[in-house]
């Protein structure tokens, strides 16, 4: 500061009398924000070293250059790696994972909706005792019931044995693409209950009699008002369930069979047995990108508020 | 209780209704009790009472959101029964509203047109009626979460109208106004519903509201009816202490009734006034403020009810001058117009309060 400062310029240093000017006001926001950086260092540099870094490496290898020995090199940028993906093979095996992860999204919609409905429409402890119940699978480990479903599906399982009994089948479904979805729809099936749960509880019940009082029948009240109003819940649940089904590789390896891949594993045979690291990069990055789309749409959607 | 709908079709009508709610830990709320009530086609009838004595879960039930526990609920003679609430002749302009977030103001006034299958053509031109009605003409494009309070409640009202119901029912839908605006919707909602002629029920814990806006009022308390009639008849004739308490300010003179036409008040004094209950019984004499008059003592006219006494307080109002008047045993409040031609009196002034049998009513409870 020079030293004939203005008056009010140097009443500002002095403290509990300072007046509030421009310059101040920007200054306390600058002081503000730098304590904020601070107090997310930890997790921005976790966020560094663990997540942008590797994405960073899966980028740059999609645009390498793969040796005959099967080693990437950081050298001579190209786009081979993206042209195979027009490949037959990979579009095939696009295909099928978005339409895995589309028909797992609807048969999560129909089965958590009206269990959604159901919960919310609950008296508080009920309700409370049924979302502890939807989330008790999470206490154990999603590998190991994976797992559990394979036993269940095994040739003398017991579902297999129980679809027998019935006479609907021979119920022989391990190894299929239908058990990969039933393991998908098993697994994801909270992620849709949840933000269903949380949109439906929260539409006013007034409402409904409002429609109700209008002449609308019970199927009318809710084809116009509750569903439109819980169209948030289902957009949020449907992109929490399509992203990680799109993408899964646990649950097609341990369920799954060899001639029906899906994207995971496909991007796991580039890496490991064909070790054609930039296709195994490219075909994750694309991955990445219809993911983030789906993600943007979620926000979009107002899955903020959730 | 007497009742001036003699018609031949009451536009609703309830008998012997009860609503009681049972919650879990097994007691009971009686939120209605016993209801008799007839309301004349085309009347503005207001059920008035304080919070919570049942004046919604009425409403509700005529709607069909709430089944009775017992009793009969007609609409134009035709019994309700268990019909639910989309096949009622009625619509409900609802306390909150209860305006359709996601869509606009056109498509919640068409919403019940819509469900009722109304064809397009003949739609659009009941909407436009609705919206023209309600002067929300610039606006119809607009969702409720862009309108004031004052505009989401002309929708509420033009959702519900549009449809021409037998009977509108209005479930305090001022209440969330300002004064000055609930003020001025007072009178456009008393306009309209002589303009289209539909019978309005009105539910409100607003006294002046009641008083201005009805043909006739319904008072409630802890779930009963306690009087019915006009809104002068209440005011100047209540049957109970409640009803006379409720509506207005008045002075209670506690008395025993001698015989039908005589009453003996606490000092002693008696006072020819009728009254329906039998001799012995415990009652007040009431008489509104304004009825009152204040004379020097010993000058009051003869022929009137006088009463002896002091002036304690004096409140001056502007328009008006309150006095507080002790006599013997009790207190009473006399209000007098502050012109100048009314001579003044002082606190201490030794004073004989009177007033005309006819002002006097004798209340029970
Ligand atoms: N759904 C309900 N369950 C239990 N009690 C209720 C219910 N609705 C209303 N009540 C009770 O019934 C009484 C009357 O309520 P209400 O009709 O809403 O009164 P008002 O509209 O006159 O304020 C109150 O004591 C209230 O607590
Ligand atoms: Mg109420």
């Amino acid at each position: 500061m020079s030293v004939v400062a203005p008056p009010d310029e140097a009443q500002a240093v002095d403290g509990p009398s300072e007046v509030a000017t421009p310059g101040l006001e920007r200054q306390a926001e600058r002081a503000k924000a730098r304590q904020g950086f601070l107090l997310g260092l930890p997790a921005i540099l976790y966020l560094l070293v663990f997540f942008v870094i590797p994405l960073g490496v899966v980028v740059a290898y999609s645009f390498a250059t793969r040796t005959r020995s099967g080693r990437t090199e950081l050298r001579d940028w190209n786009l081979n790696a993206y042209a195979r993906l027009g490949d037959d093979i990979v579009l095939t095996v696009a295909w099928r994972s978005l339409w895995v992860a589309a028909l797992t999204t609807v048969i999560c919609i129909l089965l958590a909706y009206p269990l959604a409905y159901f919960i919310s429409t609950r008296s508080a402890v009920t309700r409370n005792l049924l979302l502890v119940g939807i989330m008790i699978p999470f206490w154990s480990n999603f590998l190991i019931r994976t797992y559990a479903w394979r036993v269940l599906l095994d040739s003398d399982g017991l579902v297999t044995q129980m679809v027998q009994a019935t006479g609907l089948g021979d119920g022989r479904i391990l190894f299929t693409t239908n058990a990969v979805i039933l393991g998908l729809v098993y697994g994801y099936l909270p992620f849709m209950v949840l933000p269903l749960y949380a949109a439906i509880e929260r539409i006013d019940w007034s409402l409904v009699e409002g429609a109700r009082d209008l002449y609308a029948n019970g199927w009318g009240a809710f084809r116009r008002v509750v569903w439109p109003l819980s169209k948030p819940g289902v957009v949020a649940g449907s992109i929490l369930v399509f992203v990680p089904s799109f993408g899964a590789y646990v649950t097609p390896a341990i369920l799954g069979g060899n001639k029906e891949g899906l994207l995971g594993s496909y991007i796991v045979l580039q890496f490991l047995s064909a070790r054609n690291g930039p296709v195994g990069s490219a075909v994750s990055v694309v991955v990445l990108v219809v993911m983030l789309l789906g993600t943007l749409l979620y926000f979009r959607a107002g899955g903020k508020n959730l | 209780m007497h009742d001036t709908t003699d018609g031949p079709r009451p536009a609703v009508e309830l008998q012997g209704v009860v609503k009681r709610f049972g919650d879990r830990s097994g007691t009971e709320v009686t939120a209605v009790d016993d209801l008799d009530l007839r309301i004349a086609d085309g009347e503005f009838f207001s059920l008035l009472g304080p919070s919570g004595c049942g004046k919604t879960t009425t409403l509700r039930m005529i709607a069909g959101l709430e089944l009775p526990t017992a009793g009969s609920i007609r609409i134009h003679g035709e019994e309700m029964g268990l019909r639910p609430p989309n096949r009622r002749p009625v619509n409900t302009v609802f306390q909150n509203y209860a305006l359709f977030p996601h869509m606009t103001v056109a498509k919640n006034i068409g919403f019940g047109l819509e469900m009722r299958k109304v064809p397009t053509g003949d739609r659009a031109e009941l909407i436009d009626w609705a919206i023209q009605l309600v002067e929300m003409g610039a606006l119809a494009h607009r969702k409720p979460g862009q309108l004031s309070g004052g505009q989401q409640q002309r929708v509420a009202l033009a959702r519900a109208l549009v449809n021409r119901p037998e009977v509108l029912l209005l479930d305090e839908p001022l209440g969330a106004l300002d004064l000055k605006l609930r003020q001025q919707m007072q009178h456009e909602l008393k306009t309209l519903q002589r303009e289209v002629g539909i019978t309005f029920v009105y539910v409100t814990h607003d006294q002046e509201e009641a008083v201005t806006m009805s043909d006739r009022i319904g008072v409630m308390h802890d779930g009963r009816l306690l009087q019915v009639d006009t809104p002068e008849a209440i005011y100047e004739r209540p049957t109970t202490r409640f009803v006379a308490d409720f509506i207005g300010q008045s002075n209670f003179l506690e008395a025993t009734v001698a015989s039908a036409d005589e009453v003996v008040l606490a000092n002693g004094q008696r006072l020819r006034l009728s009254s329906d209950s039998p001799s012995g019984e415990a009652v007040a004499v009431t008489v509104r403020p304004e009825r009152l008059t204040v004379h020097r003592r010993g000058e009051a006219p003869a022929g009137l009810h006088h009463l002896e006494g002091r002036v304690e307080t004096v409140t001056y109002l502007g328009n008006a001058i309150v006095y507080g008047i002790g006599i013997d045993w009790m207190h009473l409040d006399v209000r007098c117009p502050a012109t100048l031609a009314v001579e003044r009196r002082d606190v201490g002034d030794e004073v004989t309060v009177s007033f005309e049998p006819r002002h006097a009513a004798v209340v029970t409870g």
